[in-house]
């Protein structure tokens, strides 16, 4: 069904830390690996090899700079996917029914036997999480990687998305955030996760958690005391040296 | 937004043969026999061919049935369940008014509601959109309305209704475009506002996430040929109001003049159409450096 559910009884999403991401792009492969070959049709790629490749994504890897007033520019590597949006706007404008938000979990699903791709999903997101597969003509989505999360067939440790379970930096992480007191939770009240374009109404569950503050160069300047030069005065051959350019 | 041929096709003929077949369940003009049969088929022809046009536009049409389960939540299924039964109630009564001669005035006149319901659910396909700040008001649904019935009126031989209507939709089309260049900016949208990092400094793209384009980029992020649009406006609105105006005004009612009026209205309409398309800007667009 295409109305949302009032509420779910988990919010289960993501927390991208924008701190530690390094942008090395691996959950992105992770992620179109896994999804390929399980759940759903798989990702095709068009003129892979060719003059103009273009392939599905359920998650891409922005780089942002952000300059300050003051000071040095910041790169800010971005990982974006489905935010699973507690108002999803995608899931209301589905005229099949294949898009719809589970009412156990808050995941948001498509049903690619039902879609028609007739694509007006991917219009109502306003974070691009949703791409037309070119080969099967159905929508693709992030599926919060629900054949692994719950598979009793894979060990615990790897009952997660394929992109947290694979990311180096551990800057992605998976779980409950309707339970305020699951690590999830804690994680994005200790370091103020917030919410991207609130203004669109779309209530996404998953957080970003900001870059922390870098260290100021200013403070760290050739006047402390920490960089003053350890010998003023050269020894051996450089001693003669410095003696005899003087003398000329 | 990717300005695709079938869907512009698809709101352009359906939205001209539904308001024209408005015109007619409304018995302006009351047509029987011969001359009903040909306006009929021109309106279902009109009405129909864009409806089939727009299902190029699905990945699986096959599945098309399916679109009528969700009507309790989607514009895209209401629109599908009012124009199957603004096509059945026209029908009846195109029928009895080819064939038997007859006007079957309620019929008709719900059958007119419908047709006028139907381009109204199209129209909030795209003016639901939050996405598209540009669609998203309440200027959209009277912008497709207003030309729907003007087009319909010109085709219903409906010379100073048909006048009245084509300034009324000129007006709005207008109103749309000059309203609609600003709303983007309005409603507060920013690169600042999608990525959550505007607190710490001004944000611009370092690096796209991929050397190619993508789905979205095509689909969402079409920024070709947006430097003819003010051309194109007065090319629109010089074809899809003007003209047929002075048309209509001036030369006396016969088929020749409404086949000329129609075909300019439907000239102007589709630029007017392309416009409608490739300005709106999808917010999307943001993360990517772009609108």
């Amino acid at each position: 069904m295409t109305q949302l559910p009032e509420t779910t009884d988990k919010k289960l999403g993501l927390v991208i830390d924008l701190d530690t991401c390094v942008g090395c792009h691996a959950c992105v492969t992770a992620c179109k690996g896994w999804n390929t070959e399980n759940y759903g049709a798989p990702l095709s790629d068009m003129d892979a090899y060719g003059k103009d490749p273009v392939g599905s994504f359920l998650n891409r890897i922005h780089s942002f700079e952000v300059q300050p007033e003051k000071g040095a520019a910041q790169t800010i590597h971005f990982p974006k996917s489905c935010l699973h949006c507690e108002d999803a706007p995608c899931v209301t404008v589905c005229p099949t029914g294949a898009s719809y938000k589970r009412r156990e979990d808050g995941i948001v699903l498509v049903n690619e036997d039902a879609c028609i791709g007739c694509g007006l999903c991917a219009w109502a997101c306003p974070y691009g999480a949703r791409e037309l597969d070119q080969a099967e003509g159905v929508m693709k989505k992030c599926t919060l990687c629900v054949d692994r999360i719950y598979n009793e067939n894979l060990e615990e440790v790897d009952r997660v998305p394929a992109c947290v379970r694979t990311c180096p930096a551990a800057a992605r992480h998976f779980g409950d955030l309707g339970d305020p007191d699951s690590d999830v939770s804690r994680l994005v009240a200790e370091r103020g996760g917030f919410d991207l374009m609130p203004e669109q109404g779309t209530k996404p569950v998953n957080k970003y958690l900001p870059p922390r503050p870098k260290d100021r160069l200013a403070e760290v300047s050739a006047s402390s005391d920490t960089m003053q030069p350890v010998a003023e005065t050269p020894k051996g051959f450089l001693r003669w040296l410095d003696k005899a350019l003087e003398v000329l | 937004m990717h300005p695709a041929p079938s869907v512009i096709i698809f709101t352009v003929l359906s939205g001209l043969g539904f308001g024209f077949l408005a015109w007619l369940g409304l018995g302006l003009p009351a047509v029987t026999g011969w001359t009903a049969f040909f306006a009929y088929l021109i309106g279902f022809a009109l009405a129909v061919g864009g409806l089939l046009s727009a299902t190029f536009h699905l990945g699986n049409p096959q599945r098309s049935l399916l679109a009528f389960t969700q009507w309790r939540s989607s514009w895209l299924s209401r629109e599908a369940w009012l124009s199957v039964l603004a096509l059945v109630f026209m029908g009846i009564h195109g029928f009895a008014a080819v064939f038997f001669d007859i006007t079957l005035a309620p019929i008709g006149v719900t059958g007119a509601l419908l047709c006028v319901a139907t381009v109204y659910a199209t129209a909030m396909i795209y003016a639901q959109l939050v996405t598209v700040p540009r669609w998203n008001h309440w200027l959209t649904p009277l912008h497709l309305l207003s030309l729907s019935l003007a087009g319909g009126a010109i085709l219903a031989g409906q010379g100073m209704g048909a006048i009245l209507l084509l300034a009324i939709a000129g007006l709005i089309q207008s109103l749309y475009w000059i309203f609609g260049d600003r709303r983007f900016a309005e409603r507060g949208h920013t690169m600042e506002t999608a990525t959550g990092l505007g607190d710490r400094g001004q944000v611009r793209l370092f690096e796209p996430p991929h050397t190619g384009t993508n789905y979205l980029l095509k689909e969402m992020v079409f920024t070709v040929g947006r430097k003819h649009a003010q051309k194109l406006r007065m090319i629109a609105f010089a074809l899809n109001c003007v003209l047929p105006i002075v048309l209509i005004a001036l030369l006396p009612a016969s088929l020749p003049v409404v086949a000329l009026a129609g075909i300019a209205f439907l000239i102007g309409t589709f630029a007017s159409r392309w416009l409608f398309f490739a300005q709106a800007e999808h917010v999307v667009g943001l993360y990517y450096g772009k609108r």
